[in-house]
């Protein structure tokens, strides 16, 4: 029959106490299972993947997560929260410029020098440089090569302005719309490391159209042969600035997607480039004279040789 | 030099469209000479709100440079000079966007401040663009070419550093070229239309 001092809660010593009073008695040990962290384990398995926590700096890019979480808090209709996307300072502003036409092989530009903090000067105002630089250099362009024709009369072709300004914004925000929504898609389906917000992507994408202004300016130059070198060149700068950017957010996925992915973003990088040249500099003469017909009528038709 | 060349064709207009509109007076016209080096004044400059009122001198000076853009080789062929409306639209949506953009970037001018003077500030290219259709009613070769071009790029870089000279001070000094670039690119826009302009 229990006492009443039985039924009272009795504390338990220490074990060690309790060994000591009793050194005979059973002891049972449970220790905590050992927890892999998901780097080793992935470390374990792949080698290769060393380098992308170099890339990606997973210890602080939680922190820095965290940290934009905390940036971004106002609300969407004060201008505070707008004006988190302008906190930028000048050197910031012309490393994220250099970073773009210098790739450095292996690192990624948005963990270098974005960091979680986007910035939307970069892409406006590169974007409205590259607008009128192409407008100014293909006008200009034009009225070198037809400079000296009889029927030549120059005119400031500003018409075209708008079209460079509505082309070039729409590659520079609804590309990166679509990739974005194209990689949370596919997050949804295989789970990446790396993803990017859609503000990141959109700095990516502003950054890497800077190549094209000093390109625009150089395609006043009327041969054809320097044209497609530099659109060769600054395409290679770029491209593989977005390459080494998206490769690690498709590497995951399944390999045809990934490479299609990639692809994808190089050919419409490639088809801007080429289409401002084919739409914006005319096409330069060939050196031989053109021929000059007369017409029935006296009047003389010079043709042009394209 | 140029803030005191600037502030001295504000009083004239502002005298002038005082008579007329009866708009009140503020320190901004009050500035003479000599008063618009002294430190207090711009401190005035920068932070007493002026009226609406004071976008009257922009408004004019945008309409008459648009007027003379006009008469150039747009009427019959597609790839003409830029529509009235095409000028319009780039001083004003361009003057807001670089405001705005001032502003963002952590800057403490108010805003109608800020649209005043880059409006004002658009006065040495409006005189450009008259001198430039003088030099052409004369003729249209070389020499004409390289006057409208010295010019132009006098007055281009006049408007340039008075604005940047007012709205340069109100921002940090980490950030003043991000603010200055925009102003540059907006002034050589215009620039390029006056220069550019060729008569039918």
């Amino acid at each position: 029959m229990a006492t009443v001092d039985d039924l009272k809660f009795q504390e338990f010593d220490d074990a060690a106490n309790l060994l000591a009073a009793n050194p005979d008695a059973t002891t049972i040990s449970i220790d905590e299972p050992v927890e892999i962290p998901k780097n080793q384990h992935g470390r374990l398995q792949e080698p290769g993947r060393e380098e992308d926590d170099e890339l990606l700096g997973t210890d602080d890019s939680d922190k820095t997560e965290l940290l934009a979480g905390q940036k971004k808090s106002a609300p969407f209709w004060t201008f505070e929260y707008y004006q988190t996307f302008f906190d930028v300072d000048t050197y910031q502003v012309l490393d994220r410029i250099k970073g773009s036409v210098f790739p450095v092989p292996g690192k990624n530009f948005v963990r270098l020098y974005i960091r979680s903090n986007p910035d939307l000067y970069g892409p406006f105002w590169i974007c409205a440089t590259l607008v009128f630089t192409i407008a100014v250099s293909g006008n200009l362009s034009n009225f070198f090569i037809h400079l000296g024709k009889p029927t030549y009369h120059y005119v400031p072709e500003f018409r075209k302005v708008s079209i460079a300004a509505t082309t070039i914004y729409a590659y520079a925000w609804l590309v990166p719309l679509a990739l974005w929504g194209f990689l949370m898609w596919r997050n949804s389906k295989v789970m990446n490391i790396v993803s990017y917000s859609f503000l990141e992507i959109v700095c990516v994408y502003g950054y890497s159209l800077f190549i094209y202004i000093p390109t625009a300016i150089l395609w006043i130059i009327p041969q054809k042969v320097v044209r497609w070198v530099l659109v060769m060149f600054s395409l290679c700068l770029s491209g593989s600035v977005l390459v080494m950017t998206f490769w690690p957010a498709v590497r995951d996925d399944n390999r045809r997607i990934a490479l299609a992915t990639v692809g994808t973003i190089v050919l419409l990088h490639a088809l801007l480039a080429v289409g401002c040249l084919a739409y914006f500099f005319d096409a330069p003469e060939l050196d031989f004279p053109a021929p000059i017909i007369p017409a029935h009528n006296g009047t003389t038709v010079i043709t042009k040789s394209q | 030099m140029a803030r005191k060349m600037l502030s001295k064709k504000i009083i004239r207009k502002h005298n002038m469209q005082n008579d007329t509109l009866g708009v009140g007076k503020e320190c901004f016209i009050t500035l003479g000479e000599n008063e618009a080096e002294h430190p207090s004044m711009i401190f005035m400059i920068l932070f007493f709100p002026l009226p609406a009122g004071d976008l009257w001198g922009p408004l004019v000076l945008c309409v008459s440079l648009a007027l003379m853009l006009q008469g150039g080789s747009a009427d019959s062929k597609d790839d003409g000079g830029p529509q009235f409306a095409e000028v319009f639209v780039i001083i004003w949506f361009g003057a807001v966007v670089i405001t705005l953009n001032s502003k963002l970037l952590g800057g403490t001018i108010s805003f109608f401040q800020s649209l005043c003077v880059l409006g004002y500030c658009v006065l040495p290219l409006t005189v450009a663009m008259l001198v430039c259709r003088l030099v052409l009613l004369a003729g249209s070769g070389t020499v004409s070419f390289i006057i409208r071009l010295i010019v132009v790029v006098a007055m281009f870089g006049w408007s340039t550093l008075a604005s940047t000279a007012f709205l340069a001070d109100s921002q940090p000094p980490n950030r003043k070229a991000l603010v200055v670039y925009p102003i540059f690119l907006f002034y050589f826009v215009i620039s390029w239309m006056i220069l550019t302009f060729t008569p039918q």
